[in-house]
């Protein structure tokens, strides 16, 4: 048998190739006979009661299809962790741009001039649009206190730590909305007939929440709602629980008409009316030695969910659990709560809280070492997590981690210390201020504390009578590479040719439910367990007789074919299994949070032009303990694409509220990285291995969004002395804190040089 | 005006698309982007954001590289339309397509379309760019997934490959 090295080769992508012809498949590609196109009619308050509902008389009403929440068979709710969000709102509504009636046409020149035509009449209730409002609950919008969710987290004794302290340093940090902006619009086409019930293909990353979703809303069984997983034009979270609203939508005009419905949301559409990153704001009170060790803390962390509790509580839990970061915190208390307004639903995106509280504890770190009088790199150093201390929660480090090491490295690609002192030097009489800024931080692979054993995960793995391999998993790609790693997995696992190894379309008649695509979880959960079924198909085999310990691709087909001819199929199994170490307790948010943590070090170049107030980023060194890397190509995709982001969300990219409501809904005013806005992002690898995943591997796609915001900034403060303590940070912000702060008069001036 | 609201009637409209001569009953004001995909079935050329910002639609019109969401199907009465779908005996797709799988270049995949159109229009013009070319060549195709680092390395790629042949 050749020895395979599949896994760690950059083989390239399943897709790829339907993707660079143009002949990839996604759901606004495809046509179904006699298919009408959907349309919803949206609120256009913040929050009130509804009280009528009128048809302008202009239109023939005959024609359309119409659906309200009286249409609704089952529970008239989007059923996700708490069944608070309705489909399709009926009494009252809770935010702009909330569904309230949907209508199909087959022609969608006339449906968008009917959208127009509905009026709806509302007796308005006072909003709520700030967390702030919402702490003081004097208007009470959601439950009894405005609060979807709240966590404590309690270590060691905090109240004895500031006594003994040599420094108390304070901070308040804030990070604002942010949209994932795939490329391609959510969109789904719904079918439905009395004898199959409900079928939807969609952009999605789970087909399961969707099947699940469909499932409460017209009260059929499992078996009669199907979910099919289209090409997916980029997701980052933003397609995790929106598309069950939009698939119910359109499943519901599909019944009442008894015809296909397509719904595509144009970018305004779904800019103003889909889910965003969480705004946050972050209170730091720390105690700090002489000599610079943390002794211990207060971190409060707020996030704004928006008008219903969706996601809140699951990314609440990720930020309040990596607010601490990668540092070794004798004592902390932890308080953190998600709290309502009157503003579409926040939702997940790609880090899911975690880059929101570690942009406000890497800018903190900066502060402490200010106040201490050490340099940024030194208060990381003597704070890092070593092997065998705990986390906030007192998860153990049983990983072999060498901060110091990837520290080291990463200054010495970035050439940090002589940039550090270059730039201090030039920026006395430079024109532009260059400044260098590192942060250093952790992301939890896989789902927190319990979650992976709820989710109870199955993969399936299915021979064919000629050898071929089909990996059957509701995991989703949406271009992060999940049909190319799993497929490599499963060759490794049976010593098979990649080309040999297929993965089937995500599709709820087909697959097992393996999870939801979220939480860096793909390769090394879902991966491991289709290394276990597939190695259960060689066993299988081997049982019968059939295949011998060592093989060739031929005797393997042979042996398949053997099979099948007697058994009929070939398919092998593997459930999750909670590996007996990882131990959570919810009530106590204590114990082991994750089965493994990736561990990175990025390093930001910035230059800030004082004419323009514009902060370019000129160099990115990321550099990450991510375990095995599967395959190098994508592996370093998912960094770029992730560190892009990041710089959008530190530098670009600003969601403008009007009363609750999206302001900036076009990609025209809402401004993400093109291709001349990104500095060089250089991409570098360390590998520990990590015994939880498939082949050592640990999950990656969510760990870059958490470092460039931190990086850059404290890059802006090293240039220009000033504190910045908020992103977005757009060169008016630069413009209204600078000129009194830090700068000579002669060094911006445009008559420089010409005296 | 808007030219989701039709006010007058459809009208032919004779166009060259991949090398065949079409002819289409549309709205003068219908986008070129909808004749592509709804009349003609070409869906390899893809709606990101309708108003010229994201470049996933783009397609060349006699040559040159537009967004066809912002091209009202009479403006390409007459013209020569060539979308992803009518390149493959291109020369420099090949070795496009293939730098784009080496490299990564292709994440999602949804800009992809658009991406490639625009790397051949900068390779035709600039045989051997430098990234500073490259970068500005691609200003106008918006990708979120990749951070445009593999792409970039796809496109010099290619062209080197293209010159050494």
């Amino acid at each position: 048998m050749t020895v395979h090295h599949i896994v760690g080769a950059s083989v390239p992508r399943k897709e790829g190739w339907d993707k660079v012809t143009g002949a990839a498949r996604y759901v606004d590609d495809m046509v179904l006979p006699g298919m009408l196109y959907g349309a919803t009619v949206r609120s256009n308050v913040a929050r009130g009661k509804i009280k009528s509902i009128s048809f302008a008389p202009s239109i023939d009403w005959n024609d359309f299809v119409i659906v309200t929440a009286k249409d609704i068979l089952g529970k008239n709710c989007i059923a996700l962790i708490l069944d608070d969000q309705p489909c399709l709102a009926s009494e009252a509504v809770n935010h702009p741009e909330e569904p309230i009636l949907l209508l199909a046409h087959a022609d969608r020149h006339k449906l968008r001039k009917a959208v127009e035509a509905v009026s709806i009449e509302y007796a308005p209730l006072p909003p709520v649009h700030t967390m702030e409002e919402s702490e003081q609950q004097s208007t009470i919008i959601w439950g009894i206190d405005n609060t979807f969710k709240s966590y404590l987290v309690e270590k060691g004794e905090v109240e004895a730590v500031w006594k003994e302290a040599a420094h108390i340093v304070e901070g308040e940090y804030f990070t604002g909305a942010q949209e994932q902006l795939y490329i391609e619009n959510n969109g789904v086409i719904a079918a439905y007939d009395a004898e199959n019930g409900v079928t939807v293909w969609g952009s999605l990353q789970c087909p399961y929440y969707v099947h699940k979703a469909l499932m409460g809303l017209f009260g059929l069984p499992e078996n009669r709602v199907r979910v099919v997983q289209m090409e997916t034009g980029g997701a980052f979270g933003g397609k995790e629980e929106y598309p069950s609203m939009i698939a119910g939508h359109a499943a519901l005009l599909a019944m009442k008409s008894g015809k296909p419905v397509k719904i595509i949301y144009d970018r305004m559409e779904d800019m103003v009316a889909t889910t965003k990153r969480h705004p946050s704001r972050t209170r730091h009170r720390t105690a700090v030695s002489k000599d610079g060790k943390i002794l211990g803390g207060e971190i409060e962390f707020t996030i704004d969910g928006g008008a219903y509790a969706t996601l809140s509580s699951v990314v609440l839990s990720r930020g309040t659990i990596h607010a601490g970061g990668l540092y070794y915190w004798p004592s902390v208390r932890i308080r953190t709560k998600a709290v309502a307004t009157n503003a579409p639903p926040h939702g997940a995106f790609r880090g899911f809280g975690a880059p929101q509280s570690l942009f406000a504890l890497e800018r903190h770190m900066d502060r402490i070492a200010q106040v201490v009088g050490v340099s940024p790199v030194e208060i990381r150093r003597r704070n890092f997590l070593r092997p065998g201390q705990t986390t906030t929660t007192q998860q153990v480090i049983r990983e072999e981690i060498d901060l110091d090491h990837l520290l080291d490295r990463a200054l010495e690609l970035s050439d940090y210390a002589a940039k550090k002192t270059r730039f201090a030097e030039e920026n006395k009489k430079a024109a532009h201020k260059k400044g260098i800024g590192i942060a250093t931080f952790l992301h939890g692979a896989g789902f927190t504390g319990s979650g992976e054993r709820y989710l109870n995960s199955l993969v399936g793995v299915e021979a064919g009578a000629d050898g071929v391999i089909r990996v059957l998993v509701s995991s989703a790609e949406f271009g992060q590479g999940t049909n190319t790693v799993l497929c490599q997995i499963a060759a490794e696992a049976l010593g098979l040719p990649y080309e040999n190894v297929a993965i089937a379309q995500p599709d709820t008649a087909v697959v097992p439910n393996s999870g939801p695509t979220v939480a860096s979880r793909t390769a090394m959960i879902v991966g491991k367990l289709v290394q276990s079924a597939a190695e259960g198909i060689k066993q299988t085999l081997a049982k019968s007789g059939l295949l011998a310990n060592e093989y060739t691709p031929q005797q393997f087909r042979a042996a398949c074919g053997k099979y099948i001819a007697a058994h009929g199929t070939l398919k092998s199994y593997a459930r999750y299994e909670a590996p007996g170490d990882v131990f959570w307790d919810d009530e106590k948010y204590r114990g082991e949070a994750y089965a493994a943590f990736a561990w990175a070090v990025y390093v930001a170049e910035v230059t800030v032009d004082l004419t323009t107030y514009s902060v370019t980023v000129d160099d990115f060194v990321a550099l990450q303990e991510v375990g095995k890397v599967l395959n190098p190509v994508l592996a370093a995709g998912q960094i770029t694409g992730g560190v892009a982001q990041g710089i959008g969300f530190a530098l670009y990219e600003k969601v403008v509220w009007q009363n609750g409501r999206m302001s900036n809904n076009q990609m025209t005013n809402y401004i993400m990285p093109t291709s001349v806005d990104l500095p060089p992002i250089r991409v570098f690898f360390e590998e520990l291995g990590n015994v939880h995943g498939a082949h050592g591997a640990k999950g990656i796609g969510e760990l870059p969004m958490d470092g460039p915001a931190p990086a850059i900034v404290n890059a802006v403060e090293d240039a220009t002395g000033v504190h910045f303590n908020a992103i977005p940070l757009l060169p008016e912000d630069l413009f209204e804190a600078l000129p009194a702060q830090s700068l000579e008069q002669d060094v911006f001036s445009p008559l420089r040089g010409a005296t | 005006m808007n030219p989701s609201q039709p006010v007058i009637a459809k009208c032919e409209i004779l166009l060259t698309v991949n090398g065949e001569a079409k002819k289409v009953l549309a709205h003068p004001m219908e986008r070129l982007l909808d004749v592509l995909r709804n009349d003609l079935k070409l869906t390899g050329t893809k709606e990101g954001c309708g108003e010229g910002e994201c470049g996933s639609c783009s397609v060349l019109l006699d040559g040159m590289l537009v967004n066809s969401c912002l091209v009202p199907a009479a403006q390409a009465s007459g013209a020569q339309i060539v979308t992803i779908e009518g390149m493959s005996a291109h020369a420099l797709m090949a070795p496009l397509q293939e730098a784009f799988l080496e490299c990564g270049g292709a994440q999602c995949g949804i800009c992809t379309p658009g991406m490639i159109l625009a790397a051949v229009h900068l390779l035709e013009k600039k045989a051997e760019p430098a990234i500073a070319d490259i970068r500005e060549g691609l200003a106008g195709n918006l990708c979120r997934c990749t951070g445009y680092m593999q792409i970039f390395e796809a496109v010099a790629k290619a062209a080197r490959r293209r010159l050494t042949k």
